[in-house]
């Protein structure tokens, strides 16, 4: 005879594994196309490049070597591989100013859309979010077609008499960056606003009865209190665009690669398969050590407002 | 100044700056679309107003098979990661914690944290390959590399439906002699129809925008209208791009628009 606790017992184990029965197409589907594949990279990161592509089964650590150094091809000697400590640092440097130039823009956005009456706020916020339901592809197509060289910019500064030959945004540094601030805005002023619709302004007026002045008032009491949305805002900026792939390809030109092209290039033309693997693990570290980042962040925020 | 009553809200300048940010925004869409309709052969010249670079758009075959081939890829994707995404939420909401329940969140949602550049190499090195040794090289690869970062998105919107949902309703079946069955179908389903549509749009436009993984994970002769786009760019540009890309912003806004439709009539 089964007791009662027997049979509950029982009955929560088959519950337990109907959930996973139930929840197993989604975990074999990613499983098979998104994170088993990534541990195949790992393992390709330490073979050996093979003559046309693809890999020889052959233990190496050249690749990983590679990603920062590179071997001179007479004496042997290892020396820093400029060209890749290079992309490196546009990556990072290029992905940090996204983030503090999307800020800038973001923030005031966000206060102005949440500062709105609530039937208008809706529209503000809806016009948010098409640029952000927009493909990729064609908003880094349509900031070429303002910064070309016969693009908009260049067309109205020539009319105005301000410049005589256009100026060369195109394939620069300068183009990436106006890509990724534009294309990545709409994810630093939506987590922001989400925070600051649920400011609670009776604070701002208590401040100004303290005789608080607007910058106070926004750095002491409306900053802090929408720091996690910053912060989320801020993260979902950089993450991306530490691994933009097609806005430099497409407005950086050949020569100003970020890691995203990097890693294409050695799946491409460089044939080099294990360096290709080893850089893009190094591009998910840097990206994990963000989220880490955050994580770590978030939770000491929420811990500091009760 | 001094006699406007005091308005708490104001910060100087942040209204300014907001309306410059909204003119940046629609400043480029607005220049791409105008382009569309120019009538002259190169992107340099403006020869006035024509659907010309739409009518050749229109009778370009690349673009033919390419849009076909984006919206079969992104139905399949969608209906697919819908349908394991539901079941998957199913899973993972209104239950006490079991072993496996964080483990389950942190996997469905792994293809978001991990840049799309690395997931296609990735898949790049698997399902090379597998054509090989298959020799299979059909649509097929394409379908299960959207499906699984489409999951995600997909189960956003289911999972917070079911979880603002108990399971007084379910229960009550059950006391009238519902079987499960019968319960999901004609009460949990019902309700959580809404959502559904949500996940599905949400996955449908996530395939249809995709490029990173496409141009990584397709075979030669598979593209789909990203791809073309991204090829063609590499050469001097004519406003057919402009017109395609124009043709494809307006279906993404109508997407956007039902969905946003969708989602506000909450029940």
């Amino acid at each position: 005879m089964a007791s009662a606790e027997q049979v509950a017992e029982e009955a929560e184990r088959r519950e337990i594994r109907d959930r996973w029965l139930l929840s197993a197409p989604a975990l074999i589907i990613i499983f098979l196309a998104a994170s088993g594949p990534l541990l195949i990279v790992v393992i390709y990161s330490f073979l050996t490049p093979g003559p046309y592509g693809d890999v020889v089964w052959k233990f190496s650590t050249d690749g990983w070597l590679s990603v920062l150094m590179q071997r001179d091809i007479f004496d042997d000697t290892l020396a820093f591989a400029d060209a890749h400590l290079s992309i490196f640092w546009r990556s990072i440097s290029l992905s940090f100013y996204t983030t503090v130039l999307t800020l800038f823009f973001g923030f005031p956005t966000a206060y102005f859309i949440a500062t709105r009456p609530p039937k208008t706020r809706e529209v503000w916020v809806f016009l948010v979010t098409i640029p952000f339901w927009t493909n990729l592809l064609i908003r880094t197509f349509a900031m070429q077609q303002v910064i070309r060289n016969e693009g908009l910019v260049n067309t109205a500064l020539m009319a105005l008499g301000i410049i005589k030959q256009p100026l060369q945004i195109m394939n620069t540094d300068a183009a990436i960056l106006f890509g990724m601030i534009y294309i990545y805005l709409p994810l630093m002023v939506l987590p922001i606003y989400a925070s600051m619709e649920k400011l609670d302004f009776r604070l701002v007026e208590a401040g100004y009865d303290l005789y608080a002045g607007r910058w106070q008032v926004l750095r002491r009491i409306i900053f802090p209190l929408i720091k996690p949305g910053v912060i989320a805002g801020s993260i979902l900026v950089f993450i991306p665009s530490l691994g933009a792939y097609v806005i430099p390809r497409v407005l950086g030109g050949g020569k100003n690669m970020m890691l995203g092209n990097l890693i294409e290039l050695q799946f491409g033309a460089g044939r080099n398969w294990p360096l290709g693997a080893a850089i893009s693990i190094t591009l998910m570290v840097l990206v994990m050590i963000a989220l880490l980042f955050y994580v770590r962040n978030a939770s000491g925020s929420q811990g500091a407002h009760g | 100044m001094a006699k406007r009553p005091f308005d708490i809200q104001a910060q100087p300048g942040f209204g300014f700056m907001a309306l410059l940010t909204f003119f940046a925004l629609y400043l480029p869409i607005a220049a791409l679309v105008t382009y569309s309709f120019n009538t002259a052969d190169s992107l340099s010249r403006w020869d006035g107003v024509s659907l010309r670079w739409f009518i050749s758009a229109w009778h370009n075959s690349a673009v033919q098979d390419a849009s076909v081939r984006s919206l079969v890829l992104a139905v399949s994707a969608a209906a697919l990661s819908t349908i394991a995404a539901t079941m998957a939420a199913l899973a993972t909401t209104r239950t006490r914690p079991y072993p496996g329940l964080t483990f389950k969140y942190a996997f469905i949602n792994q293809p978001l944290m991990v840049p799309e550049i690395v997931t296609g190499v990735a898949l790049l090195i698997v399902f090379s390959r597998i054509k090989v040794w298959t020799g299979y090289s059909g649509l097929g690869y394409l379908i299960a590399a959207h499906t699984a970062f489409c999951i995600p998105f997909a189960y956003l919107p289911i999972r917070a439906r079911l979880e603002s949902m108990d399971l007084t309703l379910e229960r009550a079946a059950a006391d009238l002699y519902a079987t499960p069955w019968k319960a999901f179908r004609f009460v949990t389903l019902p309700l959580l129809r809404p959502a559904i549509i949500a996940g599905f749009m949400l996955a449908f436009v996530i395939s249809l925008d995709d490029v990173v993984i496409t141009e990584f994970v397709k075979s030669g002769g598979q593209d789909t209208l990203p791809t073309y786009m991204l090829g063609q760019l590499r050469r001097e540009t004519s406003p057919e791009i402009n017109a395609i890309a124009t043709v494809f912003l307006a279906l993404s806004v109508v997407l956007v628009t039902a969905f946003y439709f969708v989602n506000r009539r909450k029940p």
